[in-house]
């Protein structure tokens, strides 16, 4: 388990390029300063486009974590 | 002292935004007519719209049939203008794949593998595009060429007419410029 506290958990698994990145953006109005959300994701484009979503736009990518068949990544928004 | 430096900042600053290509925003050419190149498009469009890039599509020549709404339908057509309405896709569903088309079987197959792999369909990424803001506008001149009537176009949120000063304005502080 991460050391962070968890705010909300965003199940976007099936979705396919574009929509993970899309549905994180449309996400980020609806949080406070700091807070930490977990993204299950089943698209490997996710591994790179969400740390270079969160470099162009501001925000951070905490962990990402890959298992079979699911990959957790762990944003924080920092803007 | 300290306000002369406050100054020159703001100066630089002003500078730096006005540099051509210096706005984070993506303006975009479509020209093909293909199902392919407008999904890859849009995928493009919207992604830059999520990445909080500020989306300019234009729409010319063979693109522009895309744009239009297959319930619309008006009158004050030529031959001509009746012919290339009748031969151009009705719409962004009827448009078809580039390579593999096989008489229709090749773009049947492709939209069933996307559905099946929940890739988003054409017509839900227009939606979408909307939604983020994503600005298009469609080439006058061919629309005149092929007689489409900007009333037989799509309800899209903005959606409007400009020429060629349009898409350069939009294309010279922009970051991204693509063609396809």
């Amino acid at each position: 388990m991460p050391d962070y506290k968890i705010a909300k958990t965003l199940d976007y698994k099936g979705l396919k390029c574009p929509m993970p990145i899309v549905k994180i953006s449309q996400e980020m109005p609806k949080l406070s300063l700091g807070d930490v959300v977990e993204v299950q994701t089943t698209d490997p484009g996710s591994l790179s486009d969400f740390p270079a979503w969160a470099k162009t736009t501001g925000q951070q990518v905490l962990e990402t974590k890959q298992e079979p068949g699911l990959i957790t990544i762990y944003v924080k928004k920092t803007k | 002292m300290a306000l002369d430096v406050e100054k020159e900042i703001a100066g630089l600053k002003a500078q730096a935004e006005a540099r051509p290509g210096a706005k984070r925003k993506l303006s975009m050419v479509v020209f093909s007519g293909d199902l392919d190149k407008h999904i890859a498009s849009m995928i493009i469009a919207t992604g830059a719209a999520a990445m909080g890039m500020e989306v300019v599509v234009f729409y010319t020549f063979w693109g522009t049939a895309a744009l239009r709404d297959p319930s619309k339908r008006v009158g004050g057509k030529n031959l001509v203008e009746k012919m290339f309405g009748m031969m151009l896709p009705r719409g962004r569903d009827m448009t078809k794949l580039s390579k593999m088309n096989m008489a229709g079987a090749g773009t049947a197959m492709i939209k069933a593998v996307m559905k099946k792999k929940n890739v988003a369909s054409l017509g839900e990424m227009f939606d979408l595009a909307g939604q983020l803001g994503v600005k298009i506008i469609i080439c006058e001149m061919s629309m005149d060429l092929m007689g489409f009537k900007f009333e037989e176009m799509i309800d899209y949120p903005g959606l409007s007419i400009g020429g060629v000063a349009t898409f350069l304005a939009d294309a010279g502080e922009s970051a991204v410029q693509l063609f396809i």
